[in-house]
């Protein structure tokens, strides 16, 4: 299974043969590359060898080797899509918190609104939920979000529930084979933000079961054949959920 | 230190008083992930030292003109609870643990790869529970496995150990007794696969060759702490990996 959506751009049993090979690091150990290039969560120490700066899972793909941590909180990154709550209303601006140690500004051109300054309540108060892109980030961090792209809009209705952000990708699955499965089993609207926030949408009791089967995932993300367990899973529910043509 | 008394502190067989030698460490344990509420937590038991860290961050720093546009800034608290020692602690920070805090913060901030968070503040509550000598490296050794735990990027663990002069030998890892009636204290604190030194004090007297015995000694054990520190960390994973086949 891959865990940074990337890593996606390989191919499908390269997915599989790092599920088996997973191992364990923990800070300052060293990691052989074996021919790979380091990409995440390593660092070159004094005798210029890598070594990874988490505890957390080594991740080798075609090219490259990450160290996935366990846990963590997200950091910004060009071009994500991410979840995000209206905690502010500046007179040009919305302040929005992404889950991440900094909040993150969506201005009002960048909205697909026509919009006077000092008129933005009448769009988005606070509280309410976008989904949105990482327009641009500077290297302190300030970071600019858009909504001015396909399938990025203002979050009406729905729940959010929160996973760690290192654990996205594992929501996701390979191509997204995860969450569309989730999705199709439960009939349930899903928007899964890079960021570590999931939007979900649809009849209550169909909603609880899709949050069940996150906890799942969230829960043994770090184990081998979840995609499996978790259809299993869903295949019980299926007389729980409303709208089901069986 | 430095009060006399005629208790004698190591025996005729060169045993001390809780029946250890003088490069014993005492008994230390140590669990990951204790609080439910903190991005990253440990519990350590050193002898009869009994501490909680609970790390919070990266998140924005405030007030902001303590923010710092390059790094992040390593908050570290240290407490002592009021029923922590034998006589009532007067609780709230006093001279000697913002002392404390200070130094612990710098040497976190040495593992810690405060570039990658500009701006924002990573907070560690160091909570003694119970006091029994080298609590501040206790605190410390477990602040850096609640840092790993909490996700934060790190060179190295940072891993402390004492060591000090009783009864005109030089001894590692000194409890309560010898703490309170030796002639010296030496609290270091390490990154361990590097071997660099990131908080030293010391308190009493020492000479040259003493201090040298000693920090070879805190510098032999230092591994032992670090393979604790290790396994409180990875049998975390083991645990919540039972669902795994």
């Amino acid at each position: 299974m891959n865990w940074n959506l990337k890593s996606s751009l390989f191919p499908v049993n390269v997915g599989e043969e790092i599920m088996k090979t997973r191992e364990v690091v923990l800070p300052g150990d060293e990691v052989s590359l074996g021919g790979l290039k380091a990409r995440n969560g390593l660092y070159k120490n004094g005798e210029s060898k890598f070594c990874s700066a988490y505890f957390g899972t080594i991740q080798r793909s075609e090219q490259f080797v990450d160290v996935v941590p366990f846990w963590g909180t997200y950091m910004p990154r060009r071009g994500d899509r991410v979840i995000g709550k209206v905690i502010e209303i500046g007179p040009s601006m919305w302040i929005v918190d992404i889950n991440a140690p900094y909040t993150s500004l969506l201005h009002m051109n960048d909205a697909p609104w026509r919009i006077n300054s000092g008129d933005l309540k009448r769009y988005m108060n606070t509280g309410d939920y976008v989904i949105a892109k990482v327009l641009s980030l500077n290297e302190i961090k300030e970071s600019w979000l858009t909504l001015k792209d396909v399938g990025l809009r203002k979050l009406e209705g729905g729940t959010i529930v929160s996973i760690q952000a290192p654990k996205v990708p594992r929501i996701i699955g390979k191509n997204g084979t995860m969450v569309n499965m989730i999705k199709d089993m439960t009939l349930t609207r899903i928007i899964v933000g890079q960021n570590g926030l999931i939007w979900l949408d649809g009849t209550p009791g169909n909603v609880i079961i899709a949050i069940e089967a996150i906890e799942l995932v969230k829960n043994e993300a770090h184990t081998i054949g979840l995609t499996d367990r978790v259809k299993a899973f869903l295949e019980s529910k299926k007389g729980e959920i409303v709208g089901n043509a069986e | 230190m430095g009060t006399q008394s005629d208790i004698k502190l190591i025996d005729e067989n060169g045993l001390r008083l809780d029946g250890r030698s003088a490069g014993d460490l005492r008994p230390i344990r140590i669990e990951a992930g204790v609080l439910e509420r903190a991005d990253g937590s440990a519990m350590i038991e050193w002898g009869g030292n009994k501490i909680i860290v609970a790390v919070y961050g990266p998140r924005e720093a405030y007030p902001k003109h303590n923010q710092d546009i390059n790094r992040a800034i390593v908050k570290a608290r240290y407490n002592m609870a009021a029923f922590s020692v034998d006589e009532r602690k007067r609780p709230g920070p006093d001279r000697r643990s913002i002392e404390i805090s200070k130094v612990l913060s710098e040497a976190l901030s040495a593992a810690i790869m405060v570039e990658q968070f500009p701006r924002a503040q990573i907070d560690v509550f160091i909570e003694v529970l119970q006091a029994d000598a080298g609590t501040r490296i206790a605190g410390l050794t477990a602040s850096s496995v609640a840092i790993a735990d909490a996700g934060i990027p790190m060179r190295d663990f940072v891993t402390g150990c004492t060591a000090g002069k009783v009864d005109g030998k030089v001894v590692l890892d000194l409890s309560k007794e010898e703490d309170n009636f030796g002639q010296a204290d030496l609290p270091v604190a390490a990154l361990p696969k590097s071997g660099k030194i990131v908080l030293m004090q010391m308190d009493g007297d020492l000479s040259v060759e003493e201090f040298e015995t000693a920090t070879s000694m805190i510098m032999n054990a230092i591994p032992r702490i670090n393979e604790i520190q290790r396994n409180a960390l990875s049998s975390r994973v083991k645990v919540e990996g039972g669902g795994g086949e």
